[in-house]
């Protein structure tokens, strides 16, 4: 008899922790979506900026071209080609604010401080919201690699989290300009 | 915005952290935040109004040395009120992983959590064994912040992922209109041998008092008439013993000196030497020496290499070799083209540590995770039959 209680109290104590650990997978997978929008957000919010500076025609015209390009690029760009048009985005970036002498001649223009404000607030964190999002998907990955949690499929359908890998170095005077 | 601010340690206990919460909370109530902070603290009476106590912290042994941690269910029925009266907007949680504040409402919270990580530890064996109870807790936060480069990489060692890194902010403005005392200047920018400043305790070895102690009695053998300015807790007898009499009449001690006087001190001396072995994740007092205009020669750790811009904005001598530190100290006494070159480096490097730039990257942390999320909730646990329920 205290044997099947004792296996009763074993086999309970097992599911309680099963589903303990479904509910936490659960809770990092709706992290997931979560910072995987609020990368979503700044990355679109980058793109506008740098899209309305390059029409605004306070750059010259090859840079306004450059940034033009690459941020169209980079808001029309599907899931696959994400991370290679917004890698661009930053190279043309880095290319047109690279000089110190870009930022004077743009702030000595009507709206250039605003712009440069937004633009360096938004270069700011993309690389924020990317490693928030890159340390979820590592913190979801370590639980689903646990052997009971792929024994017993807790993870349901939720497809396997993947990182957003793309070179988002600002162009530096850019990043100190605040 | 709603913010909820963690401090682990006591409020009544003058500390990095707590000094880092207090000048933060007050900087974004003065910005128009709503902010509340969770902190232990002995004696409620005597706290400011935006701070709420957790009650008393009890000392116990904890990694190597008696820490004052708040843990039990008194603290825990506390933080989940605290939870739910403040609905926050953002929960920011200061140290999350020592058994205290911070992991009870990493515990008791869901929502949007931001963590920041001050401490930079090696591996401790506390620190692996714990590894699988913090994780389930550590896992909620959606943004970590680390203090320093040195900081963060700790962070990842231990507990893997990845925390942007922001330093610690200084009231860069408080350090500048400082006004100097004459007496604790020595004018080496007009040829007179120098006053050299040091600020922490006496009787914490890796503060590192006795290696610029046996460097000052070569400096002031080269150097007649350079003194040595120390302010700091501790036996001052202890630390001067075996000196030379000479020697020890250059040195003076100010014992503890108020936030205002230690201002005053920075803007006063000609050199601040910071002769630290060990035990630095951020080094602030060398952001507040370079505010203060006072140049700065520190010893080559990780930390301080990290906030003197690699030896830009500071000058580095290998850590615990007081020849080294004679050595530069001397040439820079002599030469007051190369201090005021430091003095200006310094104060330009110093505003990325100001309270606009510092608080505006937290700020944008906390958009980040709080955009488009619901606000704090008390982290109410399902049950298992609940849990079948939901999820058939």
């Amino acid at each position: 008899m205290t044997t099947w209680i004792l296996i009763v109290i074993v086999v309970l104590a097992f599911g309680v922790y099963l589903s303990w650990t479904a509910g936490r997978l659960d809770r990092l997978h709706s992290r997931i979506d979560a910072s995987r929008a609020a990368l979503d957000a700044q990355l679109l919010r980058r793109a506008s900026v740098a899209q309305e500076v390059a029409t605004s025609g306070l750059l010259d015209p090859a840079a306004s071209i450059v940034l033009y390009q690459a941020a169209q690029a980079a808001r029309q760009a599907d899931d696959e080609q994400r991370e290679v048009a917004e890698s661009e985005l930053s190279q043309a970036m880095r290319a047109v604010f690279g000089e110190e002498e870009q930022l004077e001649a743009l702030r000595s223009v009507p709206g250039g401080e605003e712009a440069i404000r937004e633009l360096s607030a938004a270069v700011r964190r993309v690389p924020m919201a990317r490693r928030f999002h890159n340390d979820s998907v590592r913190a979801a990955r370590a639980v689903r690699r646990h052997r009971l949690v792929r024994w017993f499929r807790l993870a349901g359908y939720a497809p396997f989290p993947m990182t957003f890998e793309m070179d988002d170095e600002s162009p530096t005077p850019l990043y100190s300009a605040t | 915005m709603r913010i909820g601010i963690v401090c682990p340690y006591s409020w009544d206990i003058p500390g990095g952290v707590q000094f880092h919460i207090r000048d933060f909370a007050e900087y974004l109530l003065g910005h128009g935040h709503q902010v509340s902070v969770l902190a232990s603290a002995d004696d409620d009476g005597a706290l400011p109004d935006y701070v709420v106590s957790a009650g008393r912290a009890v000392p116990v042994p904890y990694n190597g040395s008696v820490a004052r941690l708040n843990f039990g269910f008194l603290s825990a029925a506390r933080v989940r009120r605290w939870l739910h009266d403040g609905r926050f907007d953002v929960l920011h949680i200061h140290e999350p992983a020592p058994p205290s504040l911070g992991l009870l409402a990493c515990w008791a919270a869901q929502g949007p959590i931001v963590a920041t990580f001050h401490m930079s530890s090696p591996r401790s064996r506390a620190m692996i064994a714990a590894y699988p109870i913090l994780q389930p807790a550590l896992e909620k936060i959606s943004a970590r912040i680390a203090v320093s480069e040195y900081a963060r990489r700790t962070l990842v060692e231990h507990l893997g992922g990845d925390a942007v890194v922001i330093p610690n902010g200084v009231d860069v403005r408080f350090f500048a209109d400082a006004t100097p005392r004459p007496e604790w200047q020595g004018r080496a920018d007009l040829g007179r041998p120098g006053t050299i400043g040091f600020i922490g305790r006496l009787d914490e070895p890796r503060k590192g008092l006795p290696t610029l102690l046996s460097a000052f009695e070569r400096i002031s053998h080269q150097r007649p008439g350079a003194r040595l300015l120390v302010a700091g807790r501790g036996d001052e007898r202890e630390a001067a013993e075996g000196l030379p009499p000479h020697v020890r009449g250059q040195v003076e001690f100010l014992g503890m000196v108020s936030d205002a006087d230690k201002a005053r001190l920075l803007r006063s001396v000609d050199l601040y030497v910071a002769p630290n072995t060990g035990g630095e994740s951020f080094g602030i007092i060398l952001v507040e020496a370079m505010s203060a205009g006072a140049p700065v020669l520190a010893s080559d750790l990780d930390a301080f290499r990290q906030v003197l811009d690699q030896g830009a904005a500071g000058e580095l001598f290998p850590v615990g070799d007081p020849d080294a530190l004679a050595d530069h100290a001397l040439r820079l006494l002599g030469d007051p083209a190369r201090l005021a070159e430091l003095r200006a480096v310094g104060s330009r490097h110093v505003r990325r540590y100001d309270w606009p730039a510092v608080a505006g990257d937290i700020l944008a942390v906390y958009e980040t995770v709080a955009t488009g999320a619901a606000s704090v909730a008390a982290d109410e646990r399902v049950g298992l039959f609940a849990r079948f329920g939901r999820r058939v």
